[in-house]
C-alpha cells in the first residue's frame, strides 16, 4: 500500500518538483496557497501531465515519462475530493453516488452498496435532494460517498475543510478521521492549515514554491522543523537569523541576544525559531530584559508584542502568546525560553 | 392560399438547425480546448458569416457550389446541386445560423466548471458519458439559447437564400422570399398574410422557450 511520486512540471516561470511517498495512513501536503499542492494532486489523478518523472501506486505504474506510460484518469482509480466537492448539479444525491457505482452491473448489489454508504455517511433522507439544496457538510459527505463506493486505491483530499464554517470544521475533522481509519488505503490530503495537518495527518510533506522540502512524521516536524519555511508553515511566529557561537549556543543579532540550546548546534545554521507560547516569565534560562510594544486579545488567549532591550532598531517585534487562565504575569520585565524550545533552522 | 413556402421554410429551418446544433456544439467544444492564438484565428473564420452581409455569404456559396465551379460540378456527378434547389436553402441557412450556435455554445462551455469533468474522470466515467450527461446538462441554458437563435435565424434567412436558391414558386420559395416577391408584385395583402404567419411562428417558438426555461427553474428549485 503505497504511492510513490517523483515528478517535475514547468508552468511558465514556476517549476513543480514533487518527491514524496505515502507509508500508510494519512499523508498531508502542507504548503501556502499557490505552492503547487493542487497541481501535484492533478498530476497524480492524471488530469495534468508532468514533464518528466514517475508515479506509482500499489505497485502499478501510473506515469513513467521514460517508458511513455501515462494512464488515463479513468484507469488510475484514484479518488479525488475537490475543494468545491464537484457534485454534478443536474443529478440528485442518489444519482451522484450511483455515478461512483457505474462499474457494478448487478442491480441489487448496487442498491445494497448505495444504502450502505448512505448510512455510513449519514445521508439517509437526502437521496432525492439536489446539490444546491445541501449544506456544506452534506455536500462534502455526498462527494465522499460517491468516491468511496467507487473503491479507489488512493484517496486525495484537496483542502477538505476550507469551505466549511469554522464551528463545523473540527466536528468534521473528527468524523472524517474516524472514517478514514476504516478506509484501508492511503490518503493524501492537501492543506495550508497547520491545525488541520496536525489533527489529521500522521506524516507531512512540506511544500514551498513548487518543491517538497521535507517529509516527516507530523509530531517530529512540529518539534523540529529544521527549515525556515517548515517552521513558518507549522505556525512558528518568531524567526530570526542566527549564527553558531558554541556547540550549544547561538547568537541572534536581530534580537541582540544569545541563546543556549538543548540540541547541539551544527555548522550551516541559518536561523532560530521560537514559538510564541514558548516565552515564559518564570523561565530562568535564556532570560532577557524586554519592553512591551503591543497586545491583541483572543477569546481565550493573549497575544502580546515585545522587543528585547538590546534589540536593534528596524527589526520586527517578537510575539508571545499565553492562556488567559494561566497565572502568568501579563507584562513581566524578563522573559525566558527553555533550551529545548529553541528551533534550529538550517535551510531556507 | 399556397402553403408551400411555410412547409419549405420550416423544413429548411429545422434541418439546418439540427445540422448547426451538432456542428456548432462540436466546434465550440473543441475550440474551447484550443490554445488562445489558434482559438482567436478559428473564431474569426467561424464567426465571419455573422458579421458579413448575408448576400456576401450567398456570393461565396455561389462561388463554391455554382454549377460551373469545380466543387459544384463534382457534386453534380452525384446528382447533388445546391443552386436553385430547396435543399440549397438548408446550406444557406446553416452557414448563416452557424455562428450563433457556435458562439453561444462556446460561451456556455467556457463557463463550465472543469472540476466536474475531472471528478467524473477520476470516478472512471467515460468521456462520452461526461460530455452528454454532465457537460451538456450543465451548459443547457446556453445551448438552448443558441439553438433557438439559430432556428430563428434560419427561419428568417433571406440574403444568402435568395442568392443561392432564388425564388421559384412551389420549388424554392420560403416565407421570407415570398414576402419580398409578393410585395414586389404589388400583392400587399398576400405579403401581409405571410408576415402574420411568420409572426405566429416566432411567437410560438419564443413562448415554447420561455415555458421550457420556467419548467427547468421549477425542477431545480424543487
Amino acid at each position: 500500500m503505497s504511492l510513490v511520486v517523483d515528478i517535475r512540471k514547468k508552468l511558465g516561470s514556476f517549476t513543480l518538483q514533487a518527491f514524496f511517498e505515502t507509508r500508510g495512513g494519512i499523508l498531508g501536503l502542507l504548503g501556502a496557497s499557490g505552492c503547487g499542492k493542487s497541481m501535484t494532486l492533478k498530476c497524480i489523478a492524471g488530469i495534468e501531465k508532468p514533464d518528466s518523472g514517475y508515479i506509482e501506486l500499489d505497485g502499478t505504474v501510473l506515469f513513467d515519462a521514460k517508458k511513455g506510460i501515462n494512464l488515463t484518469p479513468q484507469q488510475r482509480r484514484v479518488g479525488y475530493l475537490f475543494q468545491n466537492n464537484a457534485l454534478f448539479p443536474n443529478m440528485t444525491v442518489r444519482q451522484n453516488i450511483l455515478c461512483g457505482l457505474h462499474r457494478e452491473n448487478n442491480r441489487s448489489i448496487r442498491e445494497k452498496r448505495l444504502q450502505k454508504v448512505l448510512q455510513l455517511l449519514q445521508l439517509e433522507g437526502l437521496e432525492q435532494h439536489r446539490p444546491h439544496q445541501l449544506s456544506g457538510g452534506q455536500a462534502q459527505r455526498t462527494a465522499l460517498a460517491r468516491i468511496l463506493v467507487n473503491e479507489p486505491r488512493l484517496l486525495m483530499l484537496d483542502e477538505p475543510f476550507s469551505a466549511l464554517d469554522s464551528h463545523l470544521r473540527e466536528k468534521l475533522q473528527l468524523e472524517l478521521r474516524k472514517l478514514l481509519m476504516d478506509y484501508g488505503h492511503d490518503v493524501l490530503m492537501v492543506t495550508h492549515s497547520r491545525d488541520e495537518a496536525y489533527h489529521m495527518c500522521g506524516q507531512l510533506a512540506v511544500m514551498h514554491n513548487g518543491r517538497v522540502l521535507t517529509q516527516q512524521d507530523t509530531r517530529e516536524l512540529f518539534a523540529n522543523p529544521r527549515s525556515i519555511h517548515a517552521a513558518v508553515l507549522t505556525g512558528c511566529k518568531n524567526i530570526a537569523h542566527a549564527r553558531k557561537v558554541g556547540s550549544y549556543e547561538v547568537e541572534v543579532p536581530e534580537w541582540g541576544i544569545r541563546l543556549h540550546t538543548q540540541q547541539p548546534v551544527e555548522n550551516g545554521l541559518k536561523a532560530v525559531g521560537i514559538r510564541a507560547h514558548s516565552f515564559q516569565p518564570e523561565e530562568q534560562q535564556n532570560a532577557a530584559l524586554v519592553q512591551w510594544v503591543g497586545e491583541m486579545e483572543e477569546p481565550f488567549e493573549w497575544i502580546t508584542e515585545f522587543r528585547f532591550v538590546h534589540q536593534p532598531a528596524q527589526t520586527s517585534a517578537v510575539w508571545r502568546r499565553f492562556s488567559k487562565n494561566s497565572s502568568t504575569e501579563k507584562y513581566p520585565d524578563r522573559l525566558g525560553v527553555a533550551p529545548e524550545h529553541i528551533l534550529l533552522l538550517y535551510e531556507p | 392560399m399556397d402553403w408551400y413556402p411555410l412547409w419549405n421554410s420550416l423544413r429548411i429551418a429545422a434541418i439546418s438547425c439540427i445540422l448547426v446544433f451538432f456542428t456548432g456544439i462540436f466546434a465550440a467544444y473543441y475550440a474551447s480546448k484550443l490554445p488562445k492564438t489558434v482559438k482567436g484565428l478559428l473564431d474569426v473564420v467561424l464567426t465571419l458569416p455573422l458579421v458579413l452581409p448575408p448576400t456576401v455569404c450567398g456570393y461565396f456559396l455561389l462561388v463554391l457550389f455554382g454549377v460551373k465551379r469545380p466543387l459544384g460540378r463534382f457534386l453534380a456527378q452525384y446528382g447533388i446541386q445546391f443552386v436553385m434547389t430547396w435543399y440549397g436553402g438548408i446550406l444557406a441557412a446553416a452557414v448563416v445560423a452557424f455562428p450563433l450556435m457556435y458562439r453561444t455554445a462556446r460561451g456556455a462551455f467556457e463557463s463550465f466548471d472543469e472540476t466536474l469533468a475531472y471528478s467524473a474522470m477520476t470516478l472512471g466515467l467515460s468521456n462520452t458519458y461526461i460530455f452528454w450527461r454532465i457537460r451538456m446538462p450543465a451548459c443547457r441554458q446556453g445551448i438552448l439559447a443558441g439553438t433557438v437563435l439559430a432556428f430563428a435565424r434560419a427561419l428568417g434567412e433571406y440574403g444568402a437564400t435568395s442568392m443561392l436558391i432564388g425564388y421559384t414558386p412551389r420549388r424554392t420559395a420560403t416565407i421570407s422570399t415570398t414576402v419580398y416577391q409578393l410585395w414586389r408584385t404589388n400583392d400587399t395583402a398576400g405579403a401581409f398574410r405571410w408576415v402574420l404567419v411568420n409572426l405566429a411562428i416566432s411567437t410560438v417558438v419564443l413562448l415554447a422557450v420561455n415555458l421550457l426555461e420556467d419548467r427547468q427553474k421549477r425542477t431545480v428549485k424543487k
